[in-house]
C-alpha cells in the first residue's frame, strides 16, 4: 500500500510572499562534477534552521542573471545551512554554480508537494538517475533516520559515467551501511570503473522488492522515469505506490506562469512529485 | 554435489523448464570459472559457447584499437551471454571478462543447437526466452543510445 502524499503547503495557499525573495549568503561551494556544484546557504533576513519536507524546492535568485527553481538536497532534520544542487546549464544556473562565498543569492521558497519520506514500516525503493539523486537526497535522510523499526532501504543510482556521479563521498558512505541496500551502475565506463555498467531500470530487476509493502520514489529524465516505472510495475508494484518527481518542468513556483502546466496538472503548484497513478495518463500520451 | 541440471534452474532463463528438458541442457554444459581479468569470451572469436553466469560479475566490452577497451555493460548472477552460438560459425561481437571472480555454466553451442533441432518443443520454449532477454536488452540499449544524463535546454 502507498503511502500517504503528503498535501503541499503551496497547493494548499499561496503565502503572502510567495514572490519575495529573502537574502541568502553563500557559505560554500563545492564542485560535485564537470557542472554541478553543491551550495551551503545562509538566511540573513530570516536566520534559524530553513524548514522544508523531501522533495520541495525553493527559487534560486542570481540577482541580474535569472530565478530558478531547483530542488533542496540537504538534510531535512539539520539545522545546518540549506543545500542545493545545481547544475550550470543556462545563464541563471552558471551564476549560481560560479557564486563564492559571502555572495549574496535571493531565495523564496520552500515549494512544492513531498516525497513519502516517513514511509513507516514500509520498504523503499530510491530509483534516481543522474542529477535525480540531488532531490531525492533529503527523501534518504529521511528514510535513514527510520531506525531499526523502519523498512528496509535500497538505493538505485544510475548515472551517464563514474565522473558524473553526484555526492562520491556519501555514496562510498553508504556502500559500507547495513541499513541501505546501494546499487550503482553508468551508461559507459572505461578503465578504473569496477562497478556496474548498463542503465538504471535494469537494477530493478536484481534486487528484493515486496511489491505490497513497497514505495517507490523515481527522480532523473523523464526517459528514464519511464523506463523505471515500466520496471518497477513487472516486479508488481500499484502505480499508487510509485512517486515520480516532474521537477524538470517546474517554472515560477506558483503556478502563475503556466509554463508548468502538464494537462490538468500545474507541476509548481501540485508537484512536483506526484504518485504516478496521478500522472499515467500524461505518460501514456503522445502528446500533452 | 550439484550437477549442472540441479544449477540450472537458478538462471532465470531456464525456470519452469521440465526436468526432461533441464536434463537435456545439462548435457551441454559444464562448470567454467574466470578470475578477475580473465576473459570467458573474446571479440571476434568463433562464438561456439553461450554462458549463464552464476556467480561474480562480467563486463561486456568492445575493443578500441590502442585505447583500453570500453565496457558497455554488466552481466551479474542469473544473466546470460551471448547469442551467437545459435547460428554455426558467428563470431563473438563482443569479449567478456571478469571483473570479479566469477563462475559460470558454459554451454557447447553445436551441443544446444543440436538438442533444439531435435527436440522442436523445447526449442521453441528457449528460443522465446531467449528472445525475452533479447528483447530487454535492445530496449535498454535504446535507452542508453539516447543518453537521458545529457544537457538539457534550461536557465
Amino acid at each position: 500500500m502507498a503511502a500517504t502524499r503528503p498535501r503541499s503547503p503551496s497547493a494548499a495557499a499561496e503565502p503572502p510572499d510567495a514572490i519575495v525573495p529573502r537574502r541568502f549568503r553563500v557559505l560554500g561551494n563545492r564542485r560535485e562534477n564537470e557542472d554541478t556544484f553543491t551550495l551551503e546557504l545562509e538566511g540573513l533576513d530570516s536566520p534559524g534552521p530553513f524548514e522544508f519536507e523531501p522533495g520541495q524546492f525553493n527559487m534560486l535568485y542570481a540577482f541580474g542573471a535569472g530565478e530558478v527553481p531547483i530542488s533542496i538536497s540537504g538534510d531535512p532534520g539539520s539545522s545546518g545551512p540549506l543545500v542545493h544542487t545545481v547544475r550550470a546549464v543556462g545563464a541563471a544556473t552558471r551564476a549560481i554554480c560560479a557564486a563564492r562565498p559571502g555572495e549574496v543569492l535571493g531565495v523564496r521558497g520552500p515549494y512544492g508537494s513531498a516525497w513519502p519520506a516517513g514511509a513507516g514500516e514500509l520498504d523503499a525503493v530510491v530509483v534516481a538517475g543522474g542529477l535525480g539523486l540531488a532531490p531525492l537526497r533529503p527523501a534518504l535522510y529521511s528514510l535513514l533516520g527510520r531506525g531499526p523499526g523502519g523498512g528496509r532501504l535500497t538505493l538505485l543510482y544510475g548515472g551517464r559515467e563514474p565522473s558524473q556521479l553526484l555526492f562520491a563521498a556519501e555514496l562510498a558512505d553508504w556502500a559500507e551501511r547495513e541499513d541501505i541496500d546501494l546499487h550503482v551502475t553508468v551508461d559507459t565506463a572505461g578503465p578504473g570503473w569496477s562497478g556496474a555498467v548498463g542503465v538504471v531500470p535494469a537494477l530493478i530487476e536484481r534486487v528484493e522488492i515486496e511489491p505490497e509493502r513497497t514505495v517507490a520514489l523515481v527522480c532523473g529524465p523523464e526517459v528514464m522515469i519511464g523506463f523505471s516505472v515500466a520496471a518497477l510495475r513487472e516486479r508488481g508494484l500499484a502505480t499508487e505506490a510509485i512517486h515520480v518527481s516532474m521537477e524538470r518542468n517546474m517554472k515560477c513556483a506558483i503556478g502563475r506562469c503556466g509554463h508548468c502546466q502538464l494537462g490538468p496538472e500545474f507541476v509548481c503548484r501540485d508537484g512536483a512529485v506526484f504518485t504516478y497513478e496521478r500522472l499515467r495518463r500524461l505518460f501514456e500520451l503522445s502528446e500533452v | 554435489m550439484k550437477t549442472i541440471a540441479d544449477l540450472l534452474p537458478e538462471i532465470p532463463l531456464f525456470q519452469g523448464l521440465s526436468a526432461e528438458h533441464l536434463e537435456l541442457l545439462a548435457g551441454c554444459g559444464t562448470n567454467v570459472v574466470a578470475e578477475e581479468g580473465e576473459y570467458l569470451f573474446r571479440e571476434g572469436r568463433t562464438a561456439d559457447t553461450f554462458f549463464a553466469i552464476r556467480h561474480g560479475a562480467v563486463g561486456i566490452e568492445v575493443s578500441v584499437p590502442a585505447r583500453e577497451p570500453i565496457v558497455v555493460q554488466t552481466l551479474h548472477p542469473g544473466d546470460v551471454a551471448g547469442w551467437s552460438w545459435i547460428f554455426p560459425a558467428q563470431p563473438w561481437s563482443f569479449s567478456g571478462r571478469a571483473i570479479e571472480r566469477a563462475r559460470a555454466v558454459s554451454f557447447d553451442g553445436a551441443c544446444l543447437r543440436g538438442k533444439l533441432e531435435a527436440d522442436h518443443e523445447l526449442g521453441y520454449e528457449l528460443m522465446r526466452r531467449v528472445a525475452i532477454v533479447m528483447a530487454e536488452r535492445l530496449r535498454f540499449t535504446r535507452m542508453q543510445l539516447l543518453d537521458v544524463y545529457g544537457r538539457d535546454e534550461a536557465a
